[in-house]
């Protein structure tokens, strides 16, 4: 538990020793605010509840998000301290969920700043704060497949930039499976069953579920499935790297 | 004596490349193992499947009876890295890095200051220690990876290039550091500074193009070059033609090579023996009946580097121009 609370803390405390965690933070919140109050009509909806507001956090993290993990694995490979941190006592899922977690706690940091949005939409109105709570859950849980999806591929290479770009690509498919509007534009060139498919891998749906209110435990299940699946994939991926 | 560190037929296969091919030896307590070899030889690769960063294409490693591949994490827990190039997180403090390692190694609380405090005066880093490592010149960070090595007082240790880029105050300490430690611990040491192997190390390993060519105490190995109990004289610059004509008439010597320049008035002439059998006697013989009376006269043990050459690049150590002699031989 010690080691993996340290690799943790050291990673976390890494996003702050640089300006990447400040720029990021400052982005994410004035697009995310520009984002909601012009394009989403918060006021104009005359709604007292936050949907616009989630509406944009996935198209957002889609950008965001490859920007915090594209650096994990790929820094420690370009510097060489890769090789410090698998030659020192921690094993191999220490290492893999210690630099998600921190990942996750760095996204939960800048997810927390929002707060001034579910402020403002409780004094213009009564806003069923459950749903808003769902909402923040959903996100912190579609940001953790992102996470896991990007850190993984941040494994495969020691170039940042192509560990971005692939983390935003597979993300994206990962997120328009399915969705109405790409199930629309290929549903004759497609078996059925393989849209059914994609529609159940897809995570755009579960999240718009769970930021409705609804939690369904399978929709957890997924996201808990989809994310240890991808901290598997990164175990393997660094792992197979030390066979050259 | 049990060996504390086991490399049994240990192999690494690049693609097409062979770069450690069927490497087997084994270290004991006490023992300070140089590992030798040109660039590109297989050292460092062998040294990070010693250390479980590579996994090798045949063969293991055991560290204290423990198979790297099998049980890695013990392994890692009595091991006291260097990797080439001592790489350590840029952004980190000297402290703070130390302390992430000593949490990482599972100490805290006062051992865990005690600890690091320890490693940081056994390599000297007490001034910089609120210094980010990015902003050190190359021995400091050299020596903080030498001190995150050492700080859990291991039992084995592996060191890739411990006094690269150290200047030569620092190269003595460090030197003097692992000579200390020598007795309780099995260390094995890569280095280019042939006169470090003289200095501190036990036995030295020789691997070229990945195979393993020379295993022996450096002396030994010293003794393989023609240089072994060559003697060599000082003489005056006028003596020069009459002292190499009587030298090279001896039957016992195999060659005489002479400097072209004087040092202090000096001339230095060698006579190298038919394999390396002792000409003393004969030497001052055959100078006496020349009529010369030499300065001085020593006895090489021979020369590491001329031997290093020799068996890493796969010649014979009998061609070409031998160095200069150097003044430290006795």
């Amino acid at each position: 538990m010690h080691v993996l609370l340290a690799v943790t803390r050291r990673e976390l405390a890494a996003y702050f020793a640089t300006p990447v965690a400040y720029v990021f933070i400052v982005i994410f919140l004035v697009m995310l605010g520009a984002l909601t109050f012009s394009v989403g009509s918060f006021f104009e909806r005359g709604q007292a509840d936050l949907a616009p507001f989630f509406t944009f956090h996935p198209w957002l993290y889609l950008l965001l998000i490859p920007a915090i993990t594209m650096r994990l694995w790929a820094e420690e490979r370009r510097t060489g301290t890769i090789e410090l941190l698998l030659t020192l006592p921690v094993a191999m899922w220490q290492a893999v969920l210690g630099k998600f977690l921190a990942a996750w706690a760095f996204t939960a940091i800048a997810l927390a700043l929002t707060f001034p949005f579910v402020i403002v939409v409780n004094i213009l109105g009564a806003p069923d704060n459950g749903v808003i709570l769902a909402g923040y859950a959903g996100s912190l849980l579609i940001a953790g497949c992102y996470l896991a999806v990007g850190a993984a591929v941040s494994a495969l290479t020691r170039n940042q930039v192509i560990a971005f770009v692939l983390a935003t690509a597979a993300c994206f498919v990962f997120t328009v499976f399915g969705s109405p509007v790409v199930a629309g534009f290929v549903a004759d060139a497609v078996p059925a069953g393989v849209l059914e498919g994609a529609r159940r891998i897809s995570l755009i749906g579960r999240y718009d579920s769970i930021t409705r209110g609804v939690i369904a435990v399978r929709d957890l299940v997924f996201f808990a499935t989809f994310i240890g699946f991808w901290l598997y994939a990164n175990a393997v991926i660094v792992e197979l790297k030390k066979v050259g | 004596m049990a060996a504390m560190i086991e490399v049994e037929r240990l192999t690494k296969r690049f693609g097409p490349v062979l770069a450690v091919d069927d490497v087997s030896m084994a270290v004991a307590r006490g023992e300070v193992l140089g590992f030798l070899g040109p660039n590109g030889a297989g050292k460092s690769t062998t040294m990070k499947m010693i250390a479980g960063f590579l996994t090798p294409t045949a063969g293991t490693a055991r560290l204290c009876g423990h198979d790297v591949l099998a049980e890695p994490l013990a392994v890692k827990r009595r091991l006291g890295y260097l990797p080439e190039g001592a790489p350590t997180y840029p952004d980190m403090t000297v402290l703070a890095f130390l302390q992430w390692v000593a949490s990482i190694r599972g100490f805290s609380g006062a051992e865990k200051r005690r600890r690091v405090e320890k490693a940081m005066g056994a390599t000297s880093l007490g001034d910089v220690i609120y210094y980010p490592i990015e902003a050190l010149s190359k021995g400091f960070k050299r020596r903080v990876g030498l001190a995150q090595a050492l700080l859990h007082d291991p039992e084995v240790l592996v060191l890739d290039e411990p006094t690269d880029g150290l200047d030569p105050n620092q190269k003595h300490e460090v030197r003097a550091l692992i000579t200390a430690m020598a007795a309780e611990k099995a260390i094995v040491i890569s280095t280019h500074i042939l006169e470090e192997v003289e200095a501190i190390c036990t036995r030295a390993v020789v691997i070229a193009r990945g195979r393993l060519v020379a295993d022996a105490a450096p002396a030994s190995l010293a003794a393989r070059s023609r240089w072994h109990n060559a003697v060599t004289v000082r003489v005056l610059p006028d003596q020069r033609v009459a002292a190499i004509a009587a030298l090279a008439r001896l039957d016992a010597v195999d060659g005489v090579e002479a400097d072209d320049h004087p040092v202090d008035g000096l001339l230095a002439i060698s006579a190298l023996p038919v394999a390396g059998r002792p000409v003393e006697g004969a030497v001052r013989d055959a100078l006496a009946a020349a009529g010369i009376a030499p300065r001085d006269l020593r006895i090489e043990k021979g020369r590491l580097d001329e031997v290093f050459r020799a068996i890493t690049s796969g010649k014979a150590g009998t061609s070409g121009k031998a160095p200069a002699p150097t003044s430290e031989a006795a």
